[in-house]
This record gives C-alpha cells, sequence and structure tokens, in this order.
C-alpha cells in the first residue's frame, strides 16, 4: 500500500505497523471495557429493556414504523417540493437579466445562511398565527416547510452548478444550429445537467433525512427521533437500547442513500454516453454554506 | 409625516426618532440577546477547536499505513456521519447524563448540558473536518511525492515540505464550509435547553406578538456570524489555493 505520503513498506515499517496495530487494540478494548462497565454498572444491559425490539412486533408496529413513516413523508414531501423551486431558482441565478439574477442570488444567499430550525420554528409559529392548519398537522407542515426553504436554496447551487459544469461547447454549438436561449436551456442544457446532478441530489436526501429530526425534537413532530423518546418512557427507561435502535435505523438508511449516490458518481462518470460532467457528493457540502466563495467550475470534476 | 389612522392609532405618539424607536423595539425588553449569541459563538468555538483536534486525528488515522486504524477511522466517519445531529446531542443528554451519570466534572444544569452539547458537536463535527482533511490531502498528486522521493527527501521532508504545505492550503475552503455548519448547527443545542439563540428565539415568539420582527433579528443575526466567515475564509481559500 503506498500513498501520496509514504512509499510501499519495507520489513522495518511492517513492523512498525505491527506495533502500532498492537497499541491501538489495547486502546480500543480499554475504551469499550470502559463502556461495558459503565453500563452494566447502570443495568442498561440487560436483556429486559432490549427484549421489546428483538421479540415481538409491537415496539416495530406500534412505535418505529408509525415514528419512519413520518420522518419518510417529511423528507419526500420536501425533496419533492424544493426540487423544482430549486431548479427555478438556480435557472434564475444564470439568468443573463440583473433584475432576475439578483433577487434570486439574494433568496439563495440569505436561506443558506441561517438554520434551518430557526427556519422551523419561525414556520411553526407562522402558521399558528396565519393560518387555519391543525394543530395537529402543524408540525408537519412548519418541518417540510423550514427544509423546503433551506433545500432549495442549496438545490439551486446544485442546479446551477450542474449546469456551468457541463462542456462550453453544448450551449454553443446550440446556439450555432439556431435554437433561442430558453430552448438551449430547455432542451441541450437541463436535460444533460440533471443526470449529472443526480449523485448530488441524493446526498442531499441524506441531509434531509436528517434534518427531520429536529421536527421530532424541538417542534414535537411525531417522527422516528420522538419515537425514542416515548419507547424509553414505556418501556421502562431502556434510554440507551431505544437511541441504539433508532440510530441504528437513520444509519442503515443513510448509509444505503450514499452507498447509492456514490455509485450513481462512479456510473455517470464511467458512461460514454454522456459528457462525463458530474456532481459528486462532496459538491453537496460545499454548496451548502452562504458566500461567493463556491467555485463551481474549480468544484466540479469535469470529465474526460 | 402621515398620521396614523383608525384602531392602529398608536397610545403613545411617537414625536422623536428615539422615541420611535423604543416603541418598536419594545418587544426586545428583558430578553438577553447578546447572551444568546454569545453563547452560540461560544459552543461554536469550542466546538471547533476541539473537532479540529480530534478530526485531524481521525484523518491521520484514515490516510495512516495502519489498517486497523485505517479501519476504525473509516467506520468512525462512516457511523457518525450517517446519524442526525439532533439524536446525538439528545442522546447526550438523555443517555450519557441522565442514564449513565457522565456530568463532565459540572454541576448546574445548565453547565451540563452545555458542555455534553459541545461534546455533540465535537463528535458530529470532527467526521466532516476528517473528510474535508483527507480530500486535502488527496488533492496533491502523487508525482509531488515520488518526485520529492526521488531528489533522496527523507519521509519527514517529504510530509512536512512538500505535501502538508500543498494540502493545508487546499482543506482552507472546505474547512470554512464545515465551520459556517457548524455555526448553524449549534441551534440544535436548543433540544437540550442550552440557552442559545435559537432557545431564545423559541420563548420570545412564545411570549411576544411581533412574530415576523422577531425572526428577521434572529434571521440578521446568524447572518452577521456566518457570510462574514463565509467571505472572510472564501477569500483566504482563493488567496492560499496552490495553482494547478
Amino acid at each position: 500500500m503506498s500513498s501520496v505520503l509514504y512509499d510501499a513498506q519495507g520489513p522495518r515499517a511492517k513492523r512498525r505497523n505491527v506495533v502500532f496495530t498492537l497499541l491501538f487494540l489495547v486502546a480500543l478494548a480499554a475504551v469499550l471495557w470502559w463502556l461495558y462497565s459503565m453500563l452494566n454498572d447502570k443495568g442498561q444491559l440487560e436483556w429486559a429493556l432490549w427484549k421489546p425490539f428483538f421479540t415481538g412486533t409491537e415496539a416495530w408496529t406500534v412505535y418505529i414504523w408509525p415514528g419512519l413513516k413520518n420522518t419518510l413523508i417529511a423528507a419526500a414531501l420536501s425533496m419533492v417540493i424544493a426540487l423544482p423551486l430549486g431548479a427555478v431558482l438556480g435557472i434564475c441565478r444564470l439568468s443573463d437579466h440583473l433584475w432576475i439574477r439578483v433577487p434570486a442570488g439574494a433568496i439563495v444567499e440569505f436561506f443558506r445562511a441561517i438554520p434551518v430550525l430557526i427556519l422551523m420554528i419561525f414556520a411553526l409559529a407562522a402558521y399558528s398565527e396565519y393560518t387555519g392548519v391543525s394543530s395537529d398537522d402543524r408540525p408537519l407542515y412548519a418541518v417540510v416547510t423550514g427544509l423546503v426553504l433551506y433545500n432549495s436554496s442549496v438545490l439551486a447551487e446544485i442546479v446551477r452548478a450542474g449546469i456551468l459544469s457541463l462542456p462550453k461547447g453544448q450551449s454553443e454549438a446550440a446556439m450555432a444550429v439556431g435554437l433561442r436561449k430558453n430552448q438551449v436551456m430547455r432542451f441541450i442544457l437541463l436535460p444533460q445537467a440533471v443526470t449529472a446532478m443526480l449523485p448530488a441530489i441524493v446526498s442531499q436526501l441524506v441531509v434531509i433525512v436528517k434534518d427531520t429530526a429536529l421536527g421530532g425534537a424541538i417542534l414535537t413532530f411525531s417522527e422516528l427521533l420522538a419515537s425514542a423518546n416515548t419507547m424509553s418512557g414505556y418501556y421502562g427507561a431502556n434510554t440507551i437500547a431505544s437511541f441504539t435502535v433508532v440510530a441504528v435505523i437513520y444509519i442503515v438508511i443513510n448509509f444505503s442513500l450514499t452507498s447509492f449516490a456514490s455509485w450513481l458518481e462512479g456510473r455517470l462518470r464511467r458512461g460514454k454516453k454522456s459528457t462525463g460532467a458530474v456532481l459528486g457528493a462532496d459538491a453537496v457540502e460545499e454548496l451548502s454554506a452562504p458566500g461567493e466563495h463556491v467555485d463551481v467550475t474549480h468544484d466540479v470534476e469535469k470529465g474526460p | 409625516m402621515r398620521r396614523p389612522r383608525g384602531r392602529r392609532t398608536c397610545s403613545k405618539e411617537p414625536s422623536t426618532h428615539a422615541e420611535a424607536r423604543e416603541i418598536v423595539f419594545d418587544f426586545l425588553e428583558g430578553y438577553n440577546l447578546w447572551e444568546a449569541f454569545w453563547t452560540t459563538v461560544q459552543l461554536t468555538v469550542l466546538s471547533a477547536v476541539g473537532s479540529l483536534i480530534w478530526g485531524t486525528l481521525l484523518a491521520a488515522m484514515r490516510v495512516g499505513p495502519v489498517p486497523l486504524m485505517r479501519g476504525f477511522g473509516t467506520a468512525y466517519v462512516n457511523i457518525v456521519r450517517n446519524i442526525p445531529l439532533t439524536v446525538i446531542i439528545l442522546f447526550a443528554s438523555l443517555g450519557l447524563n441522565q442514564t449513565l451519570g457522565i456530568s463532565l466534572g459540572a454541576n448546574t444544569f445548565e453547565t451540563i448540558n452545555f458542555r455534553l452539547a459541545v461534546l455533540g458537536f465535537v463528535a458530529y463535527t470532527s467526521a466532516f473536518v476528517c473528510e474535508a482533511l483527507r480530500s486535502g490531502i488527496n488533492t496533491v498528486p502523487v508525482g509531488q511525492a515520488e518526485a520529492a522521493r526521488a531528489i533522496g527527501l527523507n519521509f519527514t521532508q517529504v510530509l512536512t515540505l512538500i505535501v502538508l504545505p500543498q494540502a493545508f492550503r487546499s482543506v482552507v475552503g472546505p474547512l470554512a464550509n464545515v465551520l459556517i455548519a457548524l455555526t448553524k448547527n449549534t441551534t440544535v443545542a436548543a433540544a437540550i435547553g442550552v440557552g442559545e439563540a435559537a432557545l431564545l428565539m423559541k420563548e420570545m415568539i412564545e411570549n411576544e406578538a411581533q412574530l415576523l420582527l422577531i425572526a428577521a433579528v434572529f434571521a440578521v443575526g446568524f447572518m452577521c456570524l456566518t457570510l462574514p466567515t463565509g467571505l472572510i475564509l472564501g477569500w483566504v481559500s482563493k488567496k492560499v489555493a496552490v495553482k494547478r
């Protein structure tokens, strides 16, 4: 194994590796033992606390599945609403007209600069103040509104970066055959950009799924995290067990989404039909922060 | 000046600019806005320092030659990045503190939760710091190190003279994004009752009528924190970037 940091290893380095491995193993074992004895002391490893998740289906059908369903509904709604909004904002930001470009840019920068929780708290209060949404539906509405406002501006940047990632020859050739600006965007740039953006959009879905948990903790939205709280009350203070199960569910969902995104990315990069322009998962983190420093042509990996 | 008419007539007629300002902003009375934002800043700075240290260690493990450490680093990053921050912060309070009795050497409710929040932010953010650093190291072309070895530099020299100076320069931008994300993420501490900006906003909205004004104050407050960070560090990252 060799990298930019070190060469292929000789016998001395290999011996040193074995020593490091052993030392690390000892440290890891010490930490795990400390963790185990602490859990054991507090009686958190007793079978009674873990039993509901492994025997019988009550914990899954009564608590976890309804919570998970709400999490997935909120995430899906947010994505479905934010995607077209983001596309419009992103295209507006690329407009030739100053009076379209500047307001769109201001909206995008504003919503990327403030925390999504602030947006959710505001939305919850606004729904109860100005609309007739029933108090049962309000948390869902507020969570989705907050997520849509934030994610449509992140998606706008993804769309913009996706369009800018395409080779210049595409729009030049389209204009050369006499298409209008509008047609170039609709028939040439957008369809290719959507393909290039797919991995980034899937990665953004992970962010959305994670952010729905805010609703459970602060807005009384009954999603997966909130169901962990309810369960630990119902099954006799099995906080550790409930949180572990819920965390594992989140990890499984998000890890499969992340893996899917990188599989897509690899497939698009290798593909022969497309221009090879891809907006990867890394771009999402770059694009979710405010400020003009996002240098699109640098961030986006160009195809061959 | 147009006189107010109908039911919107003010009981106190503002005669001076200062008085008018007082009436508009009287919803701020009795709330310590500075203290809340100061807590936000403290959470951000302490967590940033902590996650920079732990994240660097994780990155060192992930790019190092020892397979077990590489495996640990990869597992840590993949697990922590995929758990919502809210779950981590709530677990720190409900699990670590209330169930296992860890109080991190603090006595009062406020200090305990503040420290637990910082611990949670460090655990979460360091995964992102690790990935930013690792991608920074990966931007250095292998040819750079090979050329350095070819002219006879040893391991330490390759690392300190050739690879790390280039890696640090390309890492400023991604780390700035992590810092901004962290600033926004500190609002999650409201879930365990740390008196930072989002919690104060929630409290003010429940007690005061000026919803839009309150929201505007907090939005501007966060923009004052995140936008300069983005602009300044973005400028720095462009300034130090290695032209390739």
